[in-house]
């Protein structure tokens, strides 16, 4: 009987809002689903694309970005750079056949802790429904060795 | 002795070829230099004289074109085993190029749609993707470019004559554009425009009207002879060596200068960017760290059916 699937999920959470927010949730004793492997960055907007899809090509099963809310970021505006990039990352993703659900962008303030909880909690409900990422290598990888092929 | 040369294309449009054609009379140069001894697009030579030959028979091979098939493939292993250097030539030989556009789906999907047939018996079998030639036999040098131009072409060929490895430029080609001092130091762009839709003007920075041009995500070295034509870059030198997956840096250079701050009105400044796949990874889909080499089957499962995380 193989293990449920557990999705993995690699979480950006900016430093000033989403990280306290988690900060929080964690010292409120709250409750919440372990998918989540958190990365601290400064701002939502220091999340390079390549961040994304080399972490879905490294296995994540799905990529959370948490930010401060329209208007509160600490750097004024890197979470609406973030949120151009992920409207437009994630039509890309989808065209590449990472579903839309396994790219999120939550606002989350420092005073949110349960919003985390749930944010979590939902993202994993979903990626539980959707199954893991299948892309596989297909059945053709090509040989390196000559002899295999003459 | 002359230093043994040869050209092979696979998967290409045969613009490359036509690139080294394009080196006009610099070309006598090159043939005084050398011994061409296999060239099959201008010269009658067979596989079989390249089965013939020594090992190391050949000193320099230039290969152009993704590997597709499998007789892609054999050339380019028998190429490797006779040759002492092997130069990735143009963006399809280096990064995959246009033809691995495809590997956002399968073979099978492919001859269906366009063919209405399945791989014939007797002929190359397709591959479900379409590899960078260093995916399949070891390279050492690239020459960048679709194609790449007369002037870098006949220098890494000096280079390679001299003992020397070809240099790249490692600036974007922002770097080395004759319009970059009319771009905006703060450059925010209240809308895009699609080329066919758009008259563009021949002095302005293409990208500060509003038409999306990815010089800032790519390396340098062609000139800009695309904006000499009045046509933004698409990229096809590929990536500088400090970036790692070019489309998701180029996407995120362009989404950075858009004004836009609302989710809907973002998403109707990009609804003039209808492809973004087709866009940002034109020619450089399957090297990005962001895809698996197999490329995306739309999230379902292959014959081998294994979640991707369990290759790496």
């Amino acid at each position: 009987m193989p293990d449920a699937f557990e999705p993995k999920i690699v979480a950006f959470f900016c430093n000033w809002c989403t990280y306290l927010g988690a900060d929080l949730a964690g010292a409120s004793r709250l409750k919440y689903a372990p998918n989540a492997r958190v990365v601290r960055v400064m701002c939502s907007g220091r999340v390079d694309p390549q961040f994304v899809l080399n972490a879905f090509a490294r296995g994540a099963d799905g990529v959370l970005i948490g930010g401060c809310h329209p208007g509160d970021c600490h750097y004024q505006e890197g979470n609406y750079k973030a949120l151009r990039r992920f409207r437009l990352l994630q039509r890309l993703a989808e065209q590449m056949g990472i579903e839309p659900e396994r790219l999120r962008l939550e606002w989350i303030s420092a005073a949110e802790g349960d919003r985390v909880r749930t944010v979590i909690n939902d993202m994993v409900e979903k990626l539980k429904a959707l199954g893991p990422r299948r892309v596989g290598q297909g059945p053709d990888r090509p040989v390196k060795d000559l002899a295999e092929v003459s | 002795m002359k230093p043994k040369v040869a050209f092979y294309w696979c998967a290409s449009c045969g613009g490359c070829e036509e690139a080294v054609v394009d080196l006009d009379e610099d070309i006598l140069k090159v043939v005084a230099a050398v011994d061409i001894v296999f060239w099959p697009v201008a010269l009658d030579f067979k596989e079989k004289d390249v089965g013939a030959m020594p090992q190391g028979g050949i000193d320099i091979c230039f290969i152009n074109g993704a590997v597709r098939t499998t007789e892609q493939q054999r050339m380019a292993l028998l190429l490797r085993a006779k040759a002492k250097v092997v130069v990735a030539f143009g963006a399809c030989a280096q990064l995959g190029g246009i033809p691995a556009l495809a590997n956002l789906t399968t073979a099978a999907e492919i001859l269906q749609e366009v063919n209405h047939t399945e791989q014939a018996e007797g002929l190359p079998r397709l591959f479900d993707s379409v590899f960078p030639l260093d995916r399949i036999i070891p390279v050492e040098y690239y020459i960048p470019g679709c194609p790449p131009t007369p002037r870098i072409i006949l220098a890494a060929i000096e280079a390679l004559l001299a003992g020397q490895a070809p240099s790249l430029s490692d600036h974007a080609l922002c770097d080395e554009c004759p319009r970059k001092d009319t771009r905006p130091p703060d450059l925010l762009l209240p809308q895009l425009h699609r080329i066919p839709h758009y008259a563009l003007d021949p002095e302005t920075c293409i990208l500060a009207q509003g038409v999306p041009c990815l010089g800032p995500a790519t390396r340098a070295g062609c000139e800009a002879r695309c904006i000499g034509g009045n046509m933004p870059c698409t990229g096809c030198f590929g990536p500088t060596s400090r970036v790692r997956d070019f489309g998701a840096k180029a996407l995120s250079a362009l989404a950075s200068v858009v004004a836009a701050t609302e989710e809907k009105e973002i998403d109707t400044v990009f609804e003039n960017l209808p492809d973004p796949a087709g866009t940002f990874y034109r020619y450089s889909l399957p090297v990005g760290r962001g895809l698996p080499p197999a490329a995306a089957r739309r999230g379902r499962p292959t014959t081998t059916g294994e979640p991707y995380g369990n290759h790496t």
